[in-house]
């Protein structure tokens, strides 16, 4: 393909995940319809039925069977992806650490949802935050274009590392808007992931091998340390692909992080997903007016790139963090407590204050964004502030 | 199919490998190695769920299967076995591994946990999805890995961890699932239950149940003696006792009928099997509770030899 020219279709969060999923062609897909995840099953078993793939589509009866059969198809060699959201991610979650433990690069599309209870079908990242020390890459895309681009590359970063990974859009906002998304020739997608070249052969039946054995004092802790060495590894395979991605297709996906007008910046808020992009706005407008802020989009969680953290965070005066979840520690949202520890070992660093939003999929809207701006600027500007604050939220 | 006597079974167990931690008296190393004879026709590759067989056969770095074998968990070897399966079929399509050799079968195998009780679901949904595996459940009637609790798979007043006797409650209170009758009432293309003491029987399923293509499913009785409070050196005689007492009547369901496989010419006496296990032995004197066993037996014999007399038409 003739780099920059991308083949523009409208499509919805959902239809940009199953149209990847076409054009990555899994050998095997198992999954589980749930709102608002059910199209990309939907499609997905559309193509298949039209003979649009040759992919072998178990249509479970739960998600842990969905992740159960994931993880039998990945021992046996074939490329497997799934998808799901909220509480189908949450019964996976027993299979999330097996999957990784295994050390099996399977690809999960995740529609970020609300957990119950109170039942809700509405986007926040609620889910994922739960999942987030199940040793599972965690990509957070800002739309339905960066989100299919981000799949195709989760295949390749998973099976060069060998690990899971798991690629996220926010519920409704995303799943279910439509944009438009410039997309690859199928050609392109199958050239840069290549075949998945499997450790081990479990149908060479001269030499049978024993996986998932049980695995004691004496070797569980190598096995886990093993494991750790594949995401530090990942922290540097990452920036990589995404780069020759980047180069080879003209696309513009920043690795971990996005920064957005943070050069001269003397304060700033971190945000993920779709919010960032309606921070991005509003803090287009707040420089207008002359201030000094930016925005920093935090893209992957695991590995969690703490240096990129404090190569943009660290030189900054105040610092908002932005977690559309909470971590029920009284402590702040997940993210929150991750980025002030990231922060901790600088010799001079940002004050730091996080804002816990859109819950249940409340909208996040610019009045909110500007009350957000406006917190920051007082922090910075010496004013004591609470350890983390409820935003959008009727008290 | 090829009958096997007892030199051929021996010959043809593959290498189940000695030294794995089974205890003395556990049958399901008996139910494995006639597993691995019947399927020596074959290349199996076996899913196995969390219990018992799996820690005592795989301790790292120690293997005892002479077949590929995965652990995923405790619920899912139905699940983990379909996705197996798939992936086989995927890759051949694919053309990215050959069909070499011998044809390639899937098994999936549990306890009576994993698969009356936590593993239910997964296999329920993996035999109506077709998928091309046999199941083998050895059923020793709880939760003997944990420590013998009890499970949906525990006869009546059984005394377990979690179904004492006590001053007041004498064991387990409910008799157990009737899982294969379940089972077969999915359709699968074969299920039938076994004995390891009726190993012509137990072999001629297992060679069926792999013959077959699409669902199997085969329960095994297995014996468990420190969970049973048993001596070690009686388990295949217990076995052979619950098939004559009809506590475990050996039949099986092919093409929509039944067929028992073995009627003995003398009903022993459910009480004959109880004695000798310590989990039964607060009901030893207690007359009542034993007829409660005794006519539970009476009534599913029944109901097996009914649904046995719908033949197929003769055409």
């Amino acid at each position: 393909m003739e780099k920059g020219k991308f083949i523009k279709m409208a499509l919805t969060g959902n239809e940009a995940y199953a149209y990847a999923m076409k054009q990555i062609n899994p050998d095997v897909v198992a999954a589980y319809p749930i709102t608002p995840a059910t199209e990309i099953v939907q499609i997905f078993s559309k193509y298949v039925a039209d003979g649009l793939v040759d992919t072998e589509f178990v249509p479970v009866e739960s998600e842990h069977s969905a992740l159960s059969a994931c993880v039998g198809a990945s021992v046996a060699g074939a490329r497997v992806m799934t998808g799901t959201s909220s509480q189908g991610l949450a019964l996976m979650h027993e299979i999330l650490y097996i999957a990784a433990g295994l050390r099996l690069p399977i690809v999960m599309a995740v529609v970020n949802r609300a957990l119950s209870a109170p039942i809700n079908i509405h986007g926040d990242q609620s889910d994922t935050m739960g999942s987030r020390d199940s040793g599972w890459i965690q990509v957070y895309t800002e739309n339905a274009d960066e989100a299919y681009h981000s799949v195709i590359m989760a295949i390749k970063i998973a099976e060069t590392v060998n690990l899971p990974a798991m690629v996220m859009l926010d519920g409704f906002i995303i799943s279910h808007e439509m944009e438009v998304v410039n997309t690859l020739p199928d050609e392109a997608v199958r050239e840069f992931i290549g075949d998945r070249k499997p450790l081990y052969n479990l149908f060479d039946f001269d030499n049978p091998i024993t996986v998932g054995p049980l695995d004691l004092q004496d070797y569980y802790f190598e096995h886990k340390r093993q494991q750790m060495e594949a995401m530090f590894n990942a922290k540097k395979v990452i920036p990589e692909i995404v780069k020759e991605y980047n180069e080879k297709f003209g696309t513009d996906i920043p690795a971990f992080v996005e920064p957005y007008r943070l050069e001269d910046a003397e304060y700033a808020v971190v945000a993920m997903s779709s919010a960032a992009g309606t921070m991005k706005e509003v803090i287009d407008a707040w420089r207008e007016r002359g201030e000094k802020v930016g925005l920093l989009r935090l893209r992957i969680t695991r590995p969690f790139p703490y240096e990129e953290l404090r190569k943009y965070l660290g030189g900054l005066k105040a610092v908002g963090v932005m977690d559309r979840a909470e971590s029920h520690s009284t402590q702040g949202g997940p993210m929150l407590q991750e980025i002030k520890a990231a922060l901790y070992d600088l010799e001079t660093r940002p004050k730091v204050t996080g804002f816990v939003f859109g819950l249940g999929g409340r909208d996040f809207d610019d009045e909110q964004a500007n009350k957000i701006l406006e917190m920051v600027k007082e922090l910075k500007d010496g004013k004591e502030l609470p350890l983390y604050s409820f935003i959008g939220v009727r008290e | 199919m090829q009958r096997l006597n007892l030199k051929q079974l021996a010959e043809r167990s593959q290498g189940f490998a000695p030294g794995h931690r089974a205890c003395a008296g556990c049958a399901f190393p008996s139910i494995i190695r006639m597993l691995l004879a019947a399927g020596a026709d074959y290349n199996l590759v076996i899913a196995n769920a969390t219990g018992c067989m799996e820690v005592v056969t795989t301790i790292m770095p120690y293997s005892a299967w002479p077949v590929p074998w995965v652990h995923n968990a405790f619920e899912n070897a139905a699940a983990t076995i379909g996705g197996i399966e798939k992936a086989y079929k995927a890759l051949v399509k694919k053309g990215k591994i050959k069909e070499t050799g011998k044809p390639v079968k899937f098994v999936a195998i549990g306890g009576d946990g994993g698969t009356y009780d936590i593993g239910f679901q997964a296999l329920s949904g993996a035999i109506e999805r077709g998928h091309d595996f046999l199941y083998v459940l050895y059923d020793n009637e709880g939760y003997m890995n944990t420590g013998i609790q009890r499970s949906s798979a525990t006869p009546m007043y059984a005394h377990t961890t979690t179904s004492p006797s006590g001053k007041v409650i004498p064991g387990k209170q409910q008799p157990r699932k009737d899982l294969t009758k379940i089972i077969a009432m999915h359709r699968p293309k074969y299920a039938a239950q076994g004995s390891p003491a009726f190993w012509n029987d137990l072999v001629k399923k297992f060679q069926k149940g792999l013959e077959v293509e699409g669902p199997a499913f085969i329960a095994v009785l297995s014996t468990c003696p420190p969970g049973w409070g048993t001596p070690e050196n009686i388990s295949i005689e217990l076995t052979k006792l619950a098939v004559e007492t009809r506590f475990w009547p050996l039949y099986e369901y092919e093409d929509g009928y039944w067929k028992v496989n073995y009627k003995p010419r003398k009903f022993v006496p459910v009480e004959e099997f109880l004695k000798p296990q310590g989990r039964f032995k607060h009901i030893l004197k207690r007359p009542e509770l034993i007829k409660q066993i005794q006519d539970e037996i009476e009534k599913n014999w029944e109901e097996l030899l009914w649904l046995e007399s719908r033949k197929p038409k003769e055409e």
